[in-house]
Parts: C-alpha cells; sequence; structure tokens
C-alpha cells in the first residue's frame, strides 16, 4: 500500500518525508539534500583543483614584467588570517553542536562567531589585495602569474562571502523563528558542510599557492 | 527480404563500388595527399599506417559482417519459436576483452618505436627556422643569415631540422609528403623533422585553424641537389640591385619607399627596417618563390597586380592593407617587384 | 531543549495551472521538463542542421564565394557549438529526464525544482548563445604589434556576426587580440550559461539514481539505460569544472584583461588545450554513452531476448568513462607535447578500444539466436552499431601516434567524428525517439515512413561522410574555406549526401506531426517491452506510477510476462493478458490519491538572471552593462529567496491524482 505522504519526491526540506521514501526505495541512506551537497563538492573540489594547478605552471615561470605573488606574499599576516578562517571552522562545528542539543541561544551565537570570523578572513583579502596593488604595484594584467593568484584567490572569496551570507541567513531565520527546527538543522548541517569545505580548500591554498612558493625573504 | 533482392542489392552495391573506385583512379591525387611519402619520414609513417589500416578493415568486415548475418539470418519470420533467453557467456566476454587487447598491443609497439625514432632531430641536421605569421610562412637560415617566405628551399637527400616558433597564434606545419603535422606555437619552440628523397616541389599547408585566412595560408618546399642549394645560398645572400632612377622599376622603388610598404617589407639594401616592429615577408629575392601571397596564388603579373590593388579582397583579414595605389602605381610597384631576383 | 515547529515562512503561493502555457513554464514534471527539452534540442538541431547545409553548399566548389570566410567560420563555430551542446547534450538530457524516475520506479527525480531550474538555464544559454547575432560585427584580428589586419568591406555587413574562433577557441586565436568581436564573448559566456545547467542535471540524477530507486531495484538491476545516465553524470559533475574554470580564465582575458593565454606576456597556449581536451574528451562520452545506453534498451526487446552480458556493458560503459580521463591529450599529438606523453597518451587511447569493443560484441551476442524484429526503431539500433564500429576503427588509427600526425586536423578526423557523433549518438537517439514515442504520446510512429527515414539517413550519411575519409587523406584540412580544385567531385558528393539528410529529416518531422495527431493508438505496452516504463499506461500518467512497484529481477516487466520452459525459451503466461490489462487499469486509477511536487515561478525567474549577467559582463564598460549585472544578480537572488520560502505543498489539486 501506499501513502499520500510517500509519493511526493519533493526533496526541498522535506525530510519529514523522507523516511516514508526510504522504507519504500532502495537508497543510501543519506538525505537527497546531502548527498546533492556531497556531490556538488566534488565537483567545487575539481573548480578549485584546475585554478590551482594554473596557478602552479605560472609560478614557476619568470615573466618580463613583475613583481610576481611569490615575490610579494606578506606569509605572517596571512598566517593569521588563515587561523582566523581555521578557527571560524571550529565555531562551524560549535554551532553544529548547539543545534543537536536544541540550543537555539548558543546556536545563534556560534554561527554568527562564524560568519564574524569569515568577515574578517574577507577584510584581510580586501587589505592583501588593496596592498598588492597600490604599494607592490601588481595588478590582474601585470602577468600571468598575477592573473591566476587574483583570479584563484578571488574565486575562494567569492565562495567565503557566498557563505557568510548563508550563514546570517540561518542567523535571521532563527531569530525571527525564534529556533530552527528539525528541518532547518539540515539545512545547517548542508551550510556547515560547504563551510568546512572552503576552510579546507583554504589550507590547500595557503600551503602549496602561498608558502610553497613563497621566495624566501621575500614579503 | 527474398533472395532475389537481397541478390539485386548486391549487384547494385557491387556496381556502385566499381564506379566509385574508378572516379577515384579518374581524379589526380590532390597536392597535399598524405598517401605518397617522399621522404623517410613520412614513409615511417606510410609503413606504419597501413598495417593497422587493413587490420582495421579486418575487424570492420568481421563485424559488420556479423550485424548482417545476425539480422538476416534471425530475423523474425512466420512460425520461427521464441529464442531461448541467453544472459551471457563469461568465456566470450575474456575473449573478445583479451583478442582486441592482444590486437592493440600488437599496434602498440611499432607505434613506441616509431614515435621515438620520429621526435628527435638526427645528429648533422641542417638547421632551418620556421616561423608562423597569420598568413604566412617565414624562413630563416641561421648558418647563411637568410630570411625568406613561402618557399622552404632544401637540399634533397638530407635531414633539415626545422626549430619552429610562432609570432601571433598557433599554426600547425604539414608537408604532407615529408612529414606529419607539428604546430608552430607563440613563446615556444617545437622541432619537425623534414627530408626528400628526390629533388622537387612538395606542398604544404597551416593545418591548424588560425584565423579568417587559415585556408589561404599554404606553404612549398622546394627540394634541391646539394650543387643547386649552395647556388642558392649565394644568390639568396647577394643584396637586391637598386633599379636605374627613371625606368618604371625606379619609379615603383619610389612607390614601394613612399607609400608605406617600408613599414613592413624588408629588402636588403634598398631599406632596412627594425623586424621588431611588425615583420611581413622579406621581398629581397621576390621572384625567386614562384609563390605570392602565403603561397596561395602562382607567381604571374596579373595575379601580383590583383593582389596589390586589394589585398584583403584576395585574403580576409590581411594584415597588408587596400594601400589605395593608382593603377599606374601598380605597374610601376609590380614592375619593381619584378626585378627582385 | 526548545523545540520549534514548522511554521510557513512564507508569503508567496505556489502556481496551480495545470494546462496551458504557464502550466509548461511553471512545471516540475520530470517529464513535461523532459519534452521541453526534447522540442528545444529539436528546434536547435534544425539551426545546426542549416548551418551545415549553407557550408556543404559553400564547399561544393573549391573557390566558391558562396560564404565569406568570416562567415564560414562563423558557421562552423556555431554547427559544432550547436549540435554538441545544444543538440546531442539535452536530446540526451530529455531522454534521462524522461526516463529515470520511469525506468527506476519512481515518481519524480529528487529534487523536481532544480530539474526545471537546468531546462531554462539551458534554454536561456542557447538563446544567450544565438543573440550575439544582433549585437557583434565582423571584425579583423587587431594584432600583436599594433598594425591591425584588414578586412574588405564587402565582407563587412550590416547583419551580425557569429563566433569564429571554432568551438574549441584555441587560444590566442580566440583571445581579444585575434578574434576582437564580441560574438565570441557569447559563446564563451553562453557555454559557462549552459555548464551551469548540466552540472545542475548532474547532481539532480545522482541523487535520484542513489535515493529513489524502487524498492528491490539493486545496482544490478537497473536498466543500463539508467546506468549510462549516473556514468554520464559523474563525467559531467568532474568534467565541467576544468571547462568553466577555462572559459572563466578566458572571459577574464577578453573582459579584463588578464594575461591566462597571452603568450606576449608569458601565458601559455598549450595549456587552454590542456584544460579544454580535459573536459573535450569525457565529453565525447557525454555525448555517445546516452545512445548507447538507448541502443542497450531497444535491442533486447527486439530481439526477444535479455541484453547479452549487461554486467559486462554496464562496467564497460563506467570503464569507458574513466579511461576517457585519462586520454585527453591524443588531440594534441602534433602540438609539441613531450615524446614520453605522446606514447602513453597513445597508449591509453588504444586501451578505451577495448571496452567500446566488449559493448559491440555483446550487442552483436544480444541480436545473435534472437527473433528480431526489424521495426524503425531497432532498424536504428542496428544502424548505429554498424556505425559506430566504423567511427571507433578510425579513431584507433589515430591513437597509432604517427599517424595522427598526418591525419590530425583533416577530414579524416572530420569523418571519424561524424560517425561517432551522427553514426553514433543521432542515431540512438532517434531510435529512442521512435521507441518511447508511444510513451510520450500514446501513439505509434508511422513503421512505414519511418523505415524511409532510416534509409535515407543510412544513405545519406554514408554519402557525406565516407567520403571525407578520402578526402582527409588527400590532404584537405579542417575548417577550410578554399581547398585544392581536385577535390571537389567528392566534396560534391558529400554536399550531395548532407541534403539527402536534410530530406530524411523532413520526412521524420512529417511522420512525427502526422503520427501525433493521428497515428495508431499504442495501447499498454506496445512493443511487448522489458522494463518498468512500460508497465504503466500510455501516455505516461501525471503521477508516473500509482502504486510503487517492488523490483525482483533485471527486466522485472518482462518476467512478470514470461516464464522460460525447459529448453529456456520464453513462454508468455497465461494471465500475462489480464496482468497488462490490470496494470493499465490501475495505472490510470490509482487505489489511493496521488500528489505531486506543485509547479513553481522560481525556476525560469531564477534563470532568467544569468543572461542577464552575461549581457552585463560583455558590455561591463558601459553603465547599462553594470546596471545589467547588478540586474540579473537581484532577480536570481529575490528568485532564490522565493525557492527557499515557497511554501513547500499546496493544498492537494484533485486532478493531480486520481481523474
Amino acid at each position: 500500500m501506499t501513502t499520500a505522504a510517500e509519493t511526493s519526491a519533493e526533496g526541498h526540506g522535506d525530510h519529514s518525508l523522507e523516511d516514508a521514501h526510504h522504507a519504500e526505495h532502495e537508497s543510501t541512506g543519506v538525505e537527497n539534500r546531502k548527498l546533492a551537497m556531497w556531490a556538488f563538492l566534488s565537483s567545487e573540489f575539481l573548480f578549485f583543483g584546475a585554478l590551482i594547478t594554473n596557478y602552479l605552471l605560472y609560478s614557476s615561470k619568470e615573466f618580463a614584467q613583475g613583481p610576481t605573488p611569490a615575490e610579494i606574499y606578506d606569509i605572517p599576516f596571512t598566517s593569521v588570517s588563515s587561523f582566523v578562517l581555521l578557527m571560524s571552522s571550529l565555531t562551524m562545528v560549535l554551532a553544529h553542536n548547539a543545534v543537536s542539543r536544541r540550543d537555539q541561544g548558543a546556536t545563534r551565537t556560534w554561527l554568527l562567531a562564524t560568519a564574524m570570523l569569515g568577515s574578517v578572513f574577507l577584510a584581510g583579502q580586501v587589505f592583501e589585495f588593496t596592498e598588492f596593488i597600490t604599494l607592490e604595484g601588481m595588478t590582474l594584467r601585470t602577468n600571468p602569474a598575477a592573473s591566476a593568484f587574483y583570479v584563484l584567490t578571488g574565486f575562494h572569496g567569492t565562495h567565503v562571502a557566498i557563505g557568510v551570507i548563508m550563514l546570517l541567513a540561518l542567523f535571521g531565520l532563527s531569530k525571527r523563528l525564534g529556533g530552527l527546527s528539525d528541518k532547518q538543522f539540515l539545512n545547517l548541517e548542508l551550510v556547515g558542510l560547504y563551510w568546512h569545505f572552503v576552510d579546507i580548500i583554504w589550507i590547500v591554498i595557503f600551503t602549496v599557492v602561498y608558502l610553497l612558493t613563497a621566495v624566501p625573504g621575500a614579503g | 527480404m527474398s533472395r532475389g533482392r537481397l541478390f539485386r542489392l548486391l549487384q547494385l552495391a557491387a556496381l556502385g563500388l566499381t564506379l566509385g573506385a574508378c572516379s577515384v583512379i579518374g581524379i589526380p591525387d590532390s597536392p597535399l595527399n598524405a598517401l605518397d611519402p617522399k621522404g623517410p619520414f613520412s614513409e615511417r609513417i606510410d609503413n606504419l599506417f597501413w598495417p593497422v589500416f587493413w587490420l582495421a578493415t579486418g575487424v570492420f568486415v568481421l563485424v559488420e559482417g556479423a550485424v548482417l548475418v545476425a539480422t538476416i539470418l534471425f530475423r523474425d519470420r512466420p512460425g520461427r519459436k521464441e529464442p531461448r533467453q541467453i544472459h551471457g557467456n563469461n568465456k566470450l566476454e575474456i575473449l573478445w576483452t583479451v583478442i582486441p587487447a592482444a590486437i592493440l598491443a600488437s599496434i602498440a609497439v611499432p607505434t613506441f618505436q616509431a614515435v621515438f625514432e620520429l621526435s628527435e632531430c638526427g645528429e648533422g641536421a641542417y638547421p632551418v627556422e620556421i616561423i608562423g605569421h597569420q598568413w604566412w610562412f617565414e624562413y630563416r637560415y641561421p648558418e647563411e643569415g637568410i630570411e625568406t617566405a613561402n618557399v622552404l628551399v632544401i637540399p634533397s637527400g638530407r635531414e633539415v631540422c626545422a626549430s619552429m616558433t610562432s609570432e601571433d597564434v598557433l599554426h600547425n606545419y604539414w608537408v604532407p609528403a615529408l612529414n606529419g603535422k607539428r604546430y608552430l606555437v607563440p613563446g615556444q619552440t617545437t622541432l619537425l623533422r623534414l627530408q626528400a628523397y628526390e629533388p622537387g616541389v612538395y606542398w604544404g599547408q597551416c593545418a591548424e585553424f588560425c584565423g579568417l585566412s587559415h585556408s589561404l595560408m599554404r606553404a612549398q618546399v622546394r627540394a634541391v641537389t646539394e650543387a643547386e642549394f649552395s647556388e642558392w645560398v649565394a644568390a639568396q645572400q647577394a643584396p637586391a640591385v637598386t633599379p636605374a632612377e627613371g625606368s618604371p622599376a625606379g619609379a615603383g622603388l619610389e612607390v614601394f619607399l613612399n607609400r608605406g610598404c617600408t613599414q613592413c617589407h624588408n629588402i636588403d639594401s634598398i631599406n632596412e627596417i627594425e623586424q621588431a616592429a611588425f615583420n611581413g615577408p622579406d621581398l629581397t629575392h621576390f621572384m625567386d618563390r614562384g609563390v605570392i601571397a602565403g603561397a596561395y596564388k602562382e607567381y604571374s603579373v596579373d595575379n601580383l597586380k590583383t593582389w596589390l590593388a586589394n589585398p584583403p579582397k584576395e585574403k580576409p583579414g590581411s594584415y597588408m592593407p587596400n594601400l589605395g595605389l593608382t593603377q599606374q602605381e601598380i605597374d610601376d610597384l609590380a614592375a619593381f617587384l619584378e626585378t627582385l631576383t | 531543549m526548545t523545540a520549534v515547529a514548522d511554521r510557513p515562512t512564507t508569503i508567496f503561493r505556489r502556481p496551480t495551472a495545470e494546462t496551458g502555457f504557464w502550466s509548461w513554464v511553471t512545471s516540475v514534471d520530470h517529464k513535461k521538463i523532459g519534452i521541453m527539452y526534447g522540442y528545444t534540442a529539436f528546434i536547435f538541431f534544425i539551426v545546426g542542421g542549416l548551418e551545415a547545409l549553407l557550408l556543404r553548399i559553400h564547399l561544393a566548389s573549391a573557390e566558391s564565394n558562396f560564404l565569406s570566410a568570416a562567415d564560414y567560420n562563423g558557421l562552423f563555430t556555431t554547427h559544432a557549438v550547436t549540435m554538441i551542446f545544444l543538440v546531442v547534450m539535452p536530446m540526451s538530457a530529455a531522454f534521462m529526464n524522461y526516463l529515470l524516475p520511469l525506468m527506476i520506479g519512481a515518481r519524480d527525480v529528487a529534487f523536481p525544482r532544480l530539474n526545471a531550474l537546468s531546462y531554462w538555464i539551458f534554454l536561456f544559454g542557447g538563446i544567450f548563445l544565438y543573440s550575439g547575432l544582433l549585437f557583434s560585427g565582423i571584425t579583423a584580428p587587431t594584432g600583436v604589434a599594433g598594425i591591425p589586419g584588414n578586412l574588405d568591406p564587402s565582407d563587412v555587413r550590416s547583419f551580425g556576426a557569429l563566433p569564429d574562433g571554432g568551438w574549441f577557441m584555441y587560444q590566442p586565436n580566440a583571445g581579444a587580440d585575434f578574434s576582437p568581436s564580441t560574438a565570441l564573448d557569447f559563446a564563451v559566456i553562453g557555454l559557462q550559461i549552459l555548464g551551469i545547467a548540466s552540472l545542475i542535471s548532474s547532481v539532480n540524477f545522482i541523487v535520484t539514481f542513489f535515493n529513489l530507486r524502487a524498492k528491490g531495484m539493486r545496482l544490478l538491476r537497473v536498466p543500463v539505460f539508467i546506468w549510462m545516465t549516473l556514468v554520464v553524470a559523474f563525467l559531467l559533475l568532474f568534467s565541467l569544472p576544468i571547462i568553466a574554470i577555462a572559459l572563466f580564465m578566458v572571459m577574464f582575458d577578453r573582459q579584463f584583461g588578464t594575461l591566462f593565454f597571452d603568450a606576449t606576456a608569458g601565458g601559455d597556449p598549450i595549456l587552454w588545450q590542456h584544460l579544454f581536451w580535459l573536459f573535450g574528451h569525457p565529453e565525447v562520452y557525454i555525448l555517445i554513452l546516452p545512445a548507447m545506453g538507448i541502443v542497450s534498451e531497444i535491442l533486447p526487446v527486439f530481439s526477444r531476448k535479455p541484453l547479452f552480458g549487461y554486467a559486462a556493458i554496464v562496467f564497460a560503459g563506467a570503464a569507458i568513462a574513466f579511461l576517457g580521463f585519462g586520454v585527453w591529450a591524443h588531440h594534441m599529438f602534433s602540438s609539441g607535447i613531450t615524446t614520453v606523453a605522446q606514447a602513453g597518451f597513445g597508449l591509453t587511447t588504444m586501451t578505451i578500444a577495448i571496452p567500446t569493443g566488449v559493448k559491440i560484441f555483446n550487442w552483436l551476442g544480444t541480436m545473435w539466436l534472437g527473433r528480431i524484429k526489424l521495426t524503425t526503431p531497432m532498424l536504428f539500433a542496428i544502424g548505429f552499431i554498424a556505425m559506430f564500429t566504423i567511427g571507433g576503427l578510425s579513431g584507433v588509427t589515430h591513437s597509432v601516434v604517427p599517424s595522427d600526425w598526418q591525419q590530425t586536423d583533416t577530414y579524416y578526423i572530420v569523418a571519424h567524428f561524424h560517425y561517432v557523433l551522427f553514426g553514433g549518438s543521432i542515431l540512438g537517439i532517434f531510435g529512442g525517439l521512435y521507441y518511447w514515442f508511444p510513451k510520450l504520446t500514446g501513439r505509434m510512429m508511422n513503421d512505414r515512413i519511418g523505415k524511409v527515414h532510416f534509409w535515407l539517413w543510412f544513405i545519406g550519411f554514408n554519402m557525406t561522410f565516407a567520403p571525407m575519409h578520402w578526402l582527409g587523406l588527400q590532404g584537405m584540412i579542417r575548417r577550410t574555406w578554399r581547398y585544392d580544385p581536385s577535390l571537389e567531385f567528392w566534396n560534391q558528393i558529400v554536399s550531395v549526401g548532407a541534403f539527402v539528410i536534410a530530406i530524411g529529416l523532413l520526412v521524420f518531422i512529417y511522420n512525427f506531426w502526422t503520427s501525433k495527431r493521428r497515428g495508431e493508438i499504442a495501447g499498454m505496452d506496445p512493443w511487448d517491452a522489458r522494463t518498468l516504463e512500460w508497465a504503466i499506461p500510455n501516455p505516461t500518467p501525471a503521477h508516473n506510477f500509482s502504486v510503487v512497484p517492488t523490483v525482483h529481477t533485471l527486466d522485472d516487466f518482462w518476467h512478470q510476462k514470461y516464464e522460460e520452459d525447459a529448453e529456456g525459451r520464453s513462454v508468455r503466461k497465461q494471465e500475462a493478458d489480464d496482468h497488462v490489462a490490470h496494470l493499465g487499469e490501475i495505472g490510470i486509477h490509482p487505489p489511493v490519491p496521488v500528489h505531486l511536487p506543485n509547479p513553481s515561478y522560481f525556476p525560469v525567474v531564477m534563470a532568467a538572471g544569468l543572461p542577464l549577467i552575461g549581457y552585463g559582463i560583455i558590455f561591463h564598460i558601459s553603465a547599462l552593462g553594470k546596471a545589467l549585472i547588478v540586474l540579473g544578480v537581484l532577480i536570481s537572488l529575490i528568485a532564490l529567496i522565493g525557492w527557499g520560502a515557497e511554501p513547500l505543498e499546496e493544498s492537494h489539486s484533485p486532478s493531480a491524482g486520481a481523474q
């Protein structure tokens, strides 16, 4: 026998119906939207992979016009902003933890903290770009390595910005409704997945793009 | 399909094939025929191509035969029983995995040998440089200090090692009678081995899409005997002779000097331009080539005059603009260019 | 602990139209979306075909001036872009959309609204790509040294320009210096928009495959076409990012002055080729695998035997996809990549022939000893095997690297991939169209006219593409506006062949049109088929399955109708006819009401933002351009908020369920 509930195939925020789905379907047991997020992130991985590879190919070349990013990195500064972003992963975990304890107040606090740390990171990036452009004279059009650097880190920064918007949206939603429902719990999990992914990518960028290619003594 | 109809169909197909074959024979080969090797490298490739071709043909006959046989033999007819429900056969699966693998392995080995043999220039090969431009090939002979265009003159029977690059976009140098293709990449150098068994003219073409006049970017390799080659080198090294004033050629020289030609074109002893700015074909021994406009047109006075009148019309996108020359100027310029032997 | 109840978070109501224009625009029904994909792709097929005819008219003589060089370059570029991204991919997507839920026993895909979003992005992306005609003019290269190329005034017309850099957009020729016309920007950005559509579909299909299979439909009971859908989804998921980034870099080069592929500043043009073909070769399998899946469905039905070596065919498909990521540089054998790389990529290219061969032999095994009914879909399937084999074999000759140095960039290659993509993909897709036409419409396609169509195509196709092998070996290069007069004879045969194909297409259109209106009523299970989509009435009811099926075996529907005798021959069960009739009955009248996902405005609105952003980027220097970017982002953002806030369920409309 089928019931009206399980016949819906709609997957959006509909996990109260999902259990019924599982009963009548061969399934991985992973909620639809979470599976979709994993698939999307695996694709994102290649987006960044292509950009990082691209930067690495150009970082070893010499160009008529300088400077190259590797010559002007400010490693101590970027280390600090990387640390800030890393900490935001921790606060994200805490938010996740709080919501699973149904502690709505703590959830909001940690969501806001994560968004703030993300914003600090973004501010750091804006500062870094400004310094590179105005003080060091390295723009998008200086040489291919500079182009690759800006497009890669800018692409990552855009991801962080989207993440901050999503975090603030969750925060606002919780504020308006007085808390996150079970249904929205999954939303938080998905944003969390995304946020951790963006963090991990930054760790790779910081190690491979900054630390490994930086010219010693520069910056 | 009845047997009679099948027979008639086969007859028809055979007739079609015969007709096709006849007309192929009746048509002359294209100057870029890739199946007519005239040098050791192209011959090496040719010797690799044919066994693979016949092997592929064998598989083709086998598979297409099986398709036809299955379709005809197992076609539903009145009274035919339902077939047995066979789901597969592991032995067969292994068989038709292993046999193709073995065939491919037998192709792979000679392929590898040929790739490695053909890629590196031999020692003592005669060096030339090929530089791609939209839409013509420039040739330089570094040992002799010669710059020319459109026609690469080489000594026959000797290996020539071309190191190639491009000034603008990707080009692809292809003289099928002598070797396969190789890109000309801006900012990089690629190598191509060329050798002709016999003296002769071998046509080539830029094979990589390179913009508006890609199809008109042709090349010619002229292989000559060693003696002829030495003569040719000596002739190329000589400067051009300044024509007498008052003659049509002399008037043509004035046109050449005053109507913008010298912005791009160089003629030794007449004008020396900085090559850095922009590089058009060197015209010092223009008449030696026998072709104009990126080897697209045979040289004739008429062709030359048509070209001078409106290059972009002849060659879309041409960097040589329509200079708005009068008929008199064109005639004079042609007369001058004809003195550049 | 505070439990928070779900509250409606919205002010929006979901649309309710069930018929007419708005029912299509707001539909989230996978069947309607599939049909829209199909029609859209078919219109583009006609456009791409007309482009091909123009090219062939031009090439009927060696020194033709029928087309200007600029138009010729534009037409071969758009012909390729259209046929690849706007025809074969969306036609495959049409089948996947329509059939994926039906063949796995589901009511819809996992994310119906995302599915609609994919379609609208695809449609707007395609329109965006062609809209460049209205905004671009033909231009000569500006060159690198400040001295520009020139065009004769007769070549510059008031009518717009098509992108002229080739679908492969090799840099730097397709960069800002050598193709300054904005026409190319429309292609670069249009392809990125289309990529977003494909990426969303691929995620959607992957989740659907893994989570929505009917009970009992274990992995090795999934029909081959659905397997190929999954494989293609993964190919898209992993290859699209590469081309997206590459196009992104070109876009930045062209619009914002970055130097990724500018050789004079130290950029590497060969990098573009690596990125392009790292996507481009998997793309080939994205184009052919769905057709292979379709053929794997048709052959068993009309041979009245199970698919020979089902598991081998599935694994071969996966193996092809996997190996497909390791062969890209065989498009670059003459580009000067290292000798070792050439040898290596030659080897991987050879290995990919092995799983391909496995498929072909298994298809032959399916036909062998069968009881072959030569219906139109079966003819197309057999034609597929015959023609694809030729394309596969000429492909093997390319893996012989030195041979490829001679053949690459000639018509030999053009012949090769048309045997794969027309002889393969297009024949497969049209076979599928004949096969599933009753599923879509409830009527049969006229078989006799269908056969006329097949033979016209079979003959026309071989006339068009077989001589190209010879032309290529005779040295006729690709993308050539002029060729040697000695090649004229075969070029004329080719051009005539192209028109025979066009006539075949007209026959098909006539057949489709008349059969749709007056064709024989199909009834239940017209082909005596094997898979689940035929266990429900034709045309498919809105709710797909009245009762979600439980699957016990591969080809479950067949086994509901047939058992095997002692010899292993199929014997129709006595109760089979009654059983099928019963399925038809409950298919139309569900025992319990079924409700379906509600339609939504937001997919189409969100998709509408993207082309605006595209126009904005192209004209970003002007204030209007900047305003367009902001407007596009706003529209998409508002749609996103509306999407999130949309109520999940509207009160159930009675007609969505039992009628």
